[in-house]
């Protein structure tokens, strides 16, 4: 197929923040091509969100089998996992989304190349990118959109089979009796959940001294309870020393008097780093430093024309980070004044462990370490009819408010179904609501977002059911 | 029956002003005429006077509050016999004690009743939005927190989100005067707090803060004013005019030795008294070359361009914090002691700031003499809806070639700004001739 070699823009990065990019950049006429190396989708779809959630969902069911009772429902005879039956509906998710993302870019006429692409030389106001399977397109524009991978660190590389990434752990063929987990942010606290959920023995590891460190304190603490209380075991500040494979497991060995652990499996999940080798930066503009593209709020790199945007241009890892920054650059590429690029403290963040948790903007302590006057609210989920009712009644949500200016300077939730609810402070945020019009908002009944404005109504000393 | 005192139009397009001061307080007799109150419109301080005969019962909105929205209730009569105390209470609009809502936003119950001034037209009687500023009253004293306004001045609404709302009152930020970088223009904080970043504090300077750094930037090196109303109509009158009025420029330079001359032995002539000026003369030319060429003579209307019979010409007069522009109508009937009189009292009673609306309103084209500055030639900013203004500069001495020769004369430059919509180049030019021919041969302007 005679296939168009020159485009507007070429994206190299076909995840949450590529293939948004390329669409939005063809609704604003641009011609564009993507290069993808593996899955259109991404890790998000593919590795990452997707797949998780559908895993997630088969725990959340088999839980729900062990409450049927409290509700009057009865299950007679034995209930039992099919495992490969459980990771291959969670592939067939994927699959189905990743399938979806090539039709929207075939519908938005984006050419997509299956390659692995390097940046060339520039041949006028056009560069050269490479591609793997010998052809060469070029673009006006380049966005970099490459992702990121686990991280490894030094002494605890992941073998695959006995300790894994977040890519093993997600498809696995047999239940390990006991596991430990590296790491304690959103993946290693959703694989914690999952596999505790699905039998396993698990231990889960911190270096820091709470578990969901980036989260509100109180948040971090209520989720450690709940995880104990179903039988997790958690160990916060304390450093990993070595992780060895033998045939009979792994053996964790700590820094200090801590006592080593032997369990079946391990995985990995002591964050990210971003793919930014062999993408032929070397004599370009682009700075990378610790593992990331530096670029400003537009995306744009120290190189004239080359962008980067999502994990490869740092943290938050989130796609949906990812899908904005994609967004505001194609924007600020063509010009639109209304370009919005992401303001400080606007990117939620969400955990699907069992409870859930979400966030966004400052935590409590954040908030008075930047030097603001607070007022605080919490409600539990132990006081919303619609919680009770549904038999998931445990959960906190915080709103942490300058006292000032009534600016919601940020919410912290965990509990049922909590991650969606946070975009309603999300979108209070975005207009620069301040506690007036939330207090003044009317949430239905009876639904979990109450517990919203009651938080709200707490933080001003007006809370109605608690 | 109470009766309500309304905030009076004092001229047509009067939509809101200050009232600077009560002259008389709760309790005291009013008869109809007295004055009870004095109000700061566009450009002049009018006294307002009472139509109808009682006691002063409350007075709504305080000396010194600004904005005050014509048709609002300003203050309550009793009538003889009534007791004030009872129409004091009654004042208070119902839920007045709880409200948030200055008074101002009563509707105004019978204009032509109870108005100080009773000839308030239908129009400017139309209940307007509430006023910017919340107004303090006596009997409303304790209102809910302050809200920054929900529109401008000129009654549109100002989109500005709730947090950016609640910072601009608390730093004292006017939102009208901000542009909102949020979507569709929306104010959002981070405009109002660069608004609040950018003048230097006005307090540092007072508190005394200063002697710590003496190398760091001066702090409160300037200072906040708060805008008259005549300087924000000036402003808004004046912006307008430069965004409307496609301006250009003619300038001329007339020789005015002859002038000097004929004025010098008028003067000598004339009765005690009569003094007449540079200026006089050169209202009496431009009225004159008006005439001459009518088309000059000219205001846009937008459908249609209105032709004045008259040469009503305005006089820009400097005065404190401003200028205003008085009129003298049809100056081309004037003689020139009577224009010179004319001339000298609007522009003493515009520096007192006693002229009547009627007085500075209207007119064709205007008049700017910065002359006794020694400014030797300047282009002004036409003063809407004229059609054209003259900018003049110094009489002085210059070398002229006449027939080759160097010699004296004292010239004086004129430029005329004029309005294209309605003044083509080629008009302006013969109007700039037919005015030097009257100022050089200054016998002609006499006929």
């Amino acid at each position: 197929m005679a296939q168009e070699k020159n485009f507007d823009l070429v994206v190299i990065g076909g995840g949450p923040g590529g293939y948004v990019a390329a669409i939005r950049a063809a609704q604003l006429g641009m011609s564009v091509a993507l290069v993808e190396r593996e899955h259109l989708g991404g890790i998000c779809l593919n590795w990452g969100c997707i797949p998780t959630k559908a895993l997630l969902r088969a725990a959340e069911l088999r839980h729900s089998i062990d409450e049927m009772q409290a509700f009057g429902i009865t299950i007679t005879g034995e209930v039992k996992i099919d495992l490969p039956a459980v990771v291959k509906r969670s592939r067939k998710v994927a699959e189905r989304l990743s399938m979806g993302v090539k039709h929207l870019l075939k519908k938005n006429k984006v050419s997509v190349f299956d390659a692995v692409a390097k940046l060339g030389a520039k041949q006028g106001d056009q560069r050269v990118v490479s591609l793997s399977d010998g052809g060469d397109i070029t673009g006006r524009n380049i966005i970099l959109a490459t992702g990121a991978r686990a991280r490894t660190l030094p002494g605890l590389e992941a073998d695959g089979t006995k300790i894994l990434t977040y890519r093993e752990a997600m498809i696995p063929e047999t239940m390990p009796k006991s596991l430990v987990i590296i790491g304690s942010g959103a993946i290693g606290a959703e694989f914690a959940s999952f596999y505790l959920d699905m039998g396993v023995d698990v231990t889960l590891i911190e270096a820091m001294d709470r578990i969901l460190p980036v989260e509100d304190e109180e948040i971090s603490s209520f989720v450690q309870n709940a995880f104990e209380k179903r039988g997790m075991k958690i160990m916060t500040g304390v450093k990993l020393s070595s992780l060895t494979a033998s045939k009979a497991g792994v053996t964790a060995a700590f820094d200090g008097k801590q006592d080593d652990i032997s369990v079946e499996r391990a995985i990995l999940a002591v964050g990210i780093t971003g793919n930014t080798e062999a993408l032929g930066l070397e004599g370009t503009g682009v700075k990378v430093e610790r593992n990331h593209i530096v670029t400003d709020k537009s995306g744009a790199t120290g190189e004239p024309g080359i962008y980067a945007i999502g994990d490869v241009a740092g943290p938050p890892w989130l796609a949906h980070k990812a899908s904005h920054e994609g967004i505001a650059c194609v924007e600020h590429m063509a010009g639109m004044k209304d370009a919005h690029p992401i303001a400080d403290g606007a990117v939620p963040g969400c955990t699907y462990c069992r409870p859930q948790v979400a966030s966004i903007g400052l935590t409590e302590a954040a908030a008075k370490a930047a030097g603001h006057d607070i007022r605080v609210g919490r409600f539990p989920m132990l006081a919303n009819g619609k919680a009770i009712a549904m038999g998931d009644d445990q959960g906190l949500i915080k709103t942490v408010f300058d006292k000032k200016t009534g600016e919601l300077l940020g919410a912290h939730m965990v509990g049922p179904e909590v991650t969606e609810l946070i975009q309603g402070y999300a979108v209070a945020r975005t207009l620069e609501a301040t506690e007036a019009e939330l207090m003044q908002t009317i949430f239905p009944h009876p639904t979990l977002s109450e517990a919203m404005h009651e938080s709200v109504l707490d933080a001003y000393g007006r809370a109605i059911h608690f | 029956m109470a009766i309500d005192i309304l905030m009076p139009a004092l001229s047509p397009t009067m939509e809101s002003g200050t009232l600077s001061k009560w002259t008389i307080a709760v309790g005291d007799p009013v008869r109809s005429g007295d004055v009870i109150a004095e109000i700061e419109t566009d450009k002049a301080t009018m006294e307002v006077e009472a139509v109808d005969d009682g006691v002063l019962a409350s007075i709504l909105v305080a000396d010194g509050s600004d904005g005050v929205a014509v048709g609002t209730v300003i203050a309550r009569l009793a009538e003889d016999g009534e007791a004030v105390e009872d129409v004091a209470s009654a004042a208070v609009p119902p839920p007045a004690p709880v409200s948030p809502e200055p008074v101002s936003s009563a509707p105004v119950s019978d204009p032509a009743e109870a108005s100080a001034a009773s000839q308030i037209d239908a129009v400017s009687a139309d209940p307007v939005p509430a006023v910017a500023e919340p107004v303090q009253t006596s009997a409303v004293a304790a209102v809910a927190a302050p809200k920054a306004p929900a529109t401008s001045a000129d009654g549109s609404r100002i989109f500005a989100s709730p947090l950016a709302r609640r910072i601009a009152v608390d730093r004292g930020i006017d939102l009208a005067r901000l542009s909102g970088s949020g979507p569709h223009g929306r104010i959002l904080r981070r405009d109002v707090e660069e608004q609040a970043a950018s003048p230097a504090p006005v307090m540092a300077s007072a508190a005394g803060q200063m002697s710590a750094s003496a190398s760091a930037p001066v702090a409160g090196a300037s200072s906040l004013e708060p805008n008259s109303q005549m300087r924000r109509i000036i402003a808004q009158r004046l912006q307008e005019s430069k965004a409307n009025a496609p301006h250009f420029y003619l300038t001329v330079d007339c020789e005015i030795d002859n002038l000097l001359a004929a004025r010098r032995m008028m003067n000598d002539k004339a009765g005690e008294g009569v003094k007449i000026s540079v200026n006089d003369l050169v209202i009496r030319a431009a009225a004159m070359a008006l005439m001459a060429v009518p088309k000059a003579n000219a205001s846009w209307e937008g459908d249609h361009t209105r032709l004045f019979h008259h040469a009503d010409i305005a006089m820009a007069v400097a005065v404190d914090g401003g200028l205003v522009t008085p009129v003298v109508w049809a100056a081309e009937q004037k003689g020139l002691a009577a224009l010179s009189e004319i001339t000298r009292d609007l522009a003493s009673r515009a520096r007192d700031g006693q002229l009547a609306p009627e007085e500075f309103s209207g007119g064709s084209f205007t008049i700017s003499n910065l002359g006794m500055y020694g400014i030797r030639e300047f282009a002004a900013v036409i003063n809407p809806p004229h059609g054209a203004i003259l900018a003049v500069g110094a009489g002085e001495e210059r070398p002229v070639v006449r027939d080759g020769q160097l010699a004296v004369a004292t010239v004086m430059t004129v430029t005329l700004s004029a309005d294209h919509r309605v003044v083509d180049g080629a008009v302006g030019a013969e109007w700039l001739q037919a005015f030097k021919g009257y100022i050089e041969q200054p016998v002609t302007m006499l006929l």
